[in-house]
């Protein structure tokens, strides 16, 4: 199982998904992503995307203006 | 009738409402839709090339050509343009957001398998040749358009 980051600061809605779209085409089921984001409109964009995408967000935080969410490739 | 399809018209050549169906587009690529734009009248001016293409016109094509806007760096705000000074600022404040511009936005959604169609009766009536548009565009008439249409679960109007 890979686990991969990508750092997503600074980047406007929808950067983020975009780049995690992009990360999960190459990664396996299993593996896992850490994204870190500043757009605060990611903390519900992330659980659309998760549940159109068939993946699994894990976990989510925020602390200081940052997002750190970490997602699971689906089947 | 499929979820995972998306369909938008691209009436306007404005860079508010080109970027809003931009960002729709480029969100739902990333969602693992299919995403269909089928771009008419102004919106056609967002996929010109920005240097002239020489190209054989009669002297109304020659006239619209010239008078429409080039590309996406040429497209203004539908409201508070005031003489482009408006434009120019919200260019510069979406620069410093870290906003792409909205040529940028375009080859994005792209390369993220956007598929891109010009409506030829637009381009025929105000005399757009394909050598004027970028690469990667599809020629359609509104039957393509509604082909795509039905298949899909949104389809917006911008």
């Amino acid at each position: 199982m890979a686990e991969y980051s990508l750092n997503c600061r600074g980047m406007q809605c929808p950067g983020p998904i975009m780049q995690l779209f992009t990360q999960m085409k190459t990664a396996q089921p299993g593996d896992v992503v850490t994204i870190v984001v500043t757009d605060m409109g990611f903390r519900k964009d992330i659980d659309a995307w998760c549940r159109k995408t068939k993946n699994t967000l894990v976990s989510i935080e925020e602390k200081d203006g940052v997002i750190t969410a970490v997602v699971r490739k689906g089947e | 009738m499929s979820e995972d399809k998306k369909t938008i018209i691209v009436f306007s050549g404005d860079l508010d409402k080109a970027m809003a169906a931009m960002i729709i587009a480029r969100s739902a690529a990333a969602m693992g839709n299919e995403v269909t734009l089928f771009f008419t009248f102004w919106g056609l001016n967002l996929l010109r090339k920005p240097e002239p293409v020489s190209v054989k016109k009669n002297i109304l094509e020659a006239m619209f050509g010239w008078m429409m806007p080039r590309g996406p760096q040429k497209a203004k705000l539908s409201q508070l343009n005031m003489g482009g000074l408006g434009t120019a600022m919200m260019q510069y404040v979406m620069k410093t957001k870290n906003v792409p511009t909205l040529a940028e936005m375009i080859a994005e959604a792209q390369q993220f398998g956007v598929t891109f169609i010009a409506c030829t009766m637009s381009m025929d009536v105000m005399g757009i040749h394909q050598e004027e548009l970028i690469d990667g565009i599809e020629l359609g008439g509104v039957a393509t358009y509604l082909g795509a249409a039905d298949d899909a679960n949104v389809n917006l109007f911008i």
